[in-house]
């Protein structure tokens, strides 16, 4: 039991304190055997919660990193509010990025640097702060530019500290003192994050009822600068911008029906795309951008159909044939050779995989209602949306749940009550957004990939089917 | 012209004025006799001058074309222009250097005339008058009202009202797209409706509950459609008169959250189009 409690965190701790309840209650000679049963069941999900922080490079050692204010350059009166907005940005990216360890700020010391020459490497390499890196630096107002220095500091080599130096110049507005603190954690995420680009800088597109009309929103990852992107008055759905982020496809009922809408984001306008006819629903790029596979009611029956990007007809290929609606495709992020998808074709939705071409269906949930698959960065697994136990006296609660393709084995991420649906990956793979109603109404979320650190992110209106840029 | 007229007539007097002056009596005689030539000259020339005036257009100096033939003249004109449903109205119709008088909806006429006409709707009589001399036409409109108060056998003006009465959604079960038994004679009562006004053209929504995902729901929503119209071809309605649209739970009749309501949104919903 010791050696599971050591190595769990988060959800698998739930676990491992119902087994250590079973253990106690059943410390009995006589029915030893039912302790190694206990045993065994408590392991399965320990390793379980392994695999996912391997597999998500959210790995058990943290970087011990210590992030003091930045300071002021000069003695600019815009100085102050700027470095408010940038010092909050940078802590917030750096503690949301799921591979540090944040020294608090209370074990700082006295002094801290706002350069090079000020770093007094002992007072931070040492206990209390104890930290394995710094991050610092300064901020300065000229006129209208803001100009911002940073470096990022290993303290316990004193010979040759320096990771990390950046210098960034731009206007001196909130906005880019935060866009600047993207850049500088990106930076920093990069360097101790095993080459894995950071997400600070990247976007989130999701449906608000806001305005009184489904609409496609966008805002930064951490919630912030929200704003309407359709403006289309109808019901706009499942919003899905391609991998390098000019265009954004989604479903929204038009005249005839619903159709495959085209959003670019370089003309802020919509573009035309062909109209297919029947019911056209949850477009999902492939991760070379050249490819849409979404599903479609034109034949007759829901299936999942993919099209060249531009919606060439003579493209357009029926990938399934099963009757029973088909809908929600999501590529191998990482191949592009395989989609996940929902399907109703035996009843109660479940999640099956196929081959890029259709063949070699595999069905990977086996009861309740499974719904809204996301495919992994690294394509090692699928996050999606469970009933695990639907019917009558069935508590019926949705979660989100993360699967290992190649094994099956799933780990429950959510417990906190509410419908909770459309998961999908950041582009680091170390985060997953959803939506979830645990607060009322349905929200956007966002949580480490191993359930942890779970953060709403929208207030205003109804937010839902949350979608992450690929950078 | 005139100037060289009158230049003339001077010349004339001066002559005459000079013969009177060699025989004085008969000169005086004559001198009375030339006085009274000089008024009627004055009138005469007076005369010639309105005449040239007048004739100026008519016959121009020179050579006239020979005259085209007349244009037809027509017009037409329908007493009253506005009647309600089943009244006549009175079509009055002039033309003239017209051979060939048609009406539209009507054929030959004579070149003139009137005629009773009642046009079912609302209608623009076209009236075309050939001649040598070209074409003309003529249109008058006649506006045809319904009836304010609508008699109670009128299938035209309260088929949608009979579409609702007589055609009942049909409902799902949880999760299902498939008719289920107790549907069935609503199917049946729907199609039998539907048989009898093959013109009737509609939409069947396909509706959730709030339950499910809003994708699997939309594309769930799609099949109970046309599972619906499925069943009302199968029964011998016209499929080309019924268009499918699924709203999933986008557009639920009933907002909470029970078993009831949610039995409320999982149908197929059946809506007329004009």
């Amino acid at each position: 039991m010791s050696f599971c409690d050591l190595r769990l965190g988060g959800g698998g701790n739930r676990l491992v304190m119902s087994s250590m309840v079973m253990c106690r209650s059943r410390f009995h000679p006589a029915k030893f055997f039912v302790l190694i049963l206990t045993l065994l069941i408590a392991v399965l999900p320990c390793f379980a919660q392994d695999w996912i922080r391997t597999g998500t490079g959210l790995g058990v050692e943290k970087v011990r990193l210590a992030v003091p204010d930045f300071k002021p350059a000069n003695q600019d009166p815009k100085d102050a509010e700027l470095l408010k907005t940038f010092n909050d940005t940078l802590w917030n990216d750096l503690e949301n990025a799921g591979i540090f360890d944040m020294v608090s700020k209370s074990f700082f010391p006295v002094q801290t640097p706002g350069n090079p020459a000020d770093v007094r490497f002992g007072e931070w390499s040492s206990p209390p702060p104890n930290a394995a890196m710094l991050a610092f630096g300064n901020l300065g107002v000229t006129g209208n530019n803001m100009t911002v220095q940073g470096w990022l500091y290993d303290v316990k080599n004193v010979t040759s500290p320096q990771v990390l130096g950046k210098q960034y110049t731009d206007a001196a507005t909130p906005e880019a003192a935060r866009i600047t603190a993207h850049k500088f954690a990106d930076e920093i995420i990069f360097r101790l994050g095993g080459g894995i680009p950071g997400i600070a800088e990247s976007q989130i597109y999701f449906v608000s009822s806001r305005t009184g009309h489904k609409e496609i929103w966008a805002m930064d990852y951490d919630g912030n600068n929200q704003h309407a992107v359709t403006k289309l008055g109808s019901i706009s759905l499942s919003p899905r911008i391609s991998p390098d982020g000019s265009r954004l496809a989604f479903s929204s009922l038009a005249r005839g029906g619903w159709e495959i809408l085209m959003y670019s984001t370089d003309l802020n306008r919509t573009v035309s795309f062909p109209r297919f006819g029947g019911t056209n629903l949850s477009p999902a790029w492939s991760p070379d951008g050249t490819k849409l596979a979404f599903s479609s009611s034109r034949g007759g029956d829901p299936e999942i159909y993919v099209v060249d990007a531009g919606g060439t007809s003579s493209s357009l290929k029926r990938l399934t044939t099963s009757k029973g609606p088909d809908v929600s495709p999501t590529w191998n992020r990482k191949t592009g050779a395989q989609i996940a998808f929902v399907s109703g074709r035996t009843g109660l939705p479940q999640i099956y995989t196929m081959e890029a071409d259709g063949t070699n269906v595999q069905r990977m949930t086996d009861e309740g209602y499974a719904v809204s698959p996301s495919w992994s960065p690294n394509g090692q697994f699928l996050v999606f949306s469970w009933i695990r136990h639907y019917g009558p006296g069935a508590p019926g609660a949705q979660d989100i749940y993360i699967m290992d393709i190649a094994s099956k084995q799933w780990v429950q991420l959510t417990h906190d009550g509410g419908r909770n649906d459309f998961p999908y990956w950041s582009p680091d793979g170390r985060h997953i957004i959803f939506q979830s109603s645990r607060t009322g109404g349905d929200q956007i979320w966002t949580m480490l990939a191993d359930g942890t650190n779970q953060k709403q992110l929208t207030t205003a209106g109804s937010n839902t089917q949350p979608n992450w840029s690929f950078k | 012209m005139f100037a060289f007229l009158i230049n003339q007539g001077s010349r004339r007097r001066n002559l005459a004025a000079r013969r009177g002056g060699a025989r004085s009596y008969v000169g005086r005689e004559k001198v009375k006799q030339h006085k009274l030539k000089w008024v009627v000259l004055i009138f005469a020339l007076g005369a010639v001058m309105m005449l040239g005036a007048c004739k100026k257009k008519v016959a121009p100096p020179p050579p006239p074309p020979p005259p085209p033939p007349a244009a037809p003249t027509a017009s037409l004109t329908a007493s009253p222009d506005t009647i309600q449903k089943g009244q006549s109205t009175t079509l009055t119709w002039q033309t003239s250097n017209a051979t060939d008088v048609t009406i539209d909806g009507i054929g030959a006429v004579q070149a003139s005339g009137s005629q009773q006409a009642t046009p079912a709707d609302s209608t623009t009589y076209h009236l075309t008058a050939k001649g040598p001399g070209g074409t003309q036409e003529a249109t008058a409109r006649v506006t045809v009202t319904s009836p304010p108060p609508p008699p109670p056998p009128q299938p035209s003006a309260t088929e949608e009202e009979l579409f609702s009465q007589n055609v009942k959604d049909i409902y799902f079960d949880y999760d299902k797209s498939d008719i289920r038994g107790d549907q069935q004679s609503s199917v049946q009562g729907d199609a039998a409706f539907l048989k009898q006004h093959p013109n009737i053209n509609f939409t069947v929504e396909g509706h959730c509950d709030e339950r499910g995902s809003t994708e699997y729901n939309l594309a769930l929503g799609d099949s109970r459609a046309s599972a619906v119209k499925n069943a009302l071809v199968q029964a011998g309605v016209n499929g080309t008169n019924i268009k499918t649209i699924s709203y999933g739970k986008e557009k639920p009749f009933c907002t909470e959250h029970t078993e009831d309501c949610w039995q409320q949104n999982r149908r197929g919903h059946f809506v007329y189009q004009k």
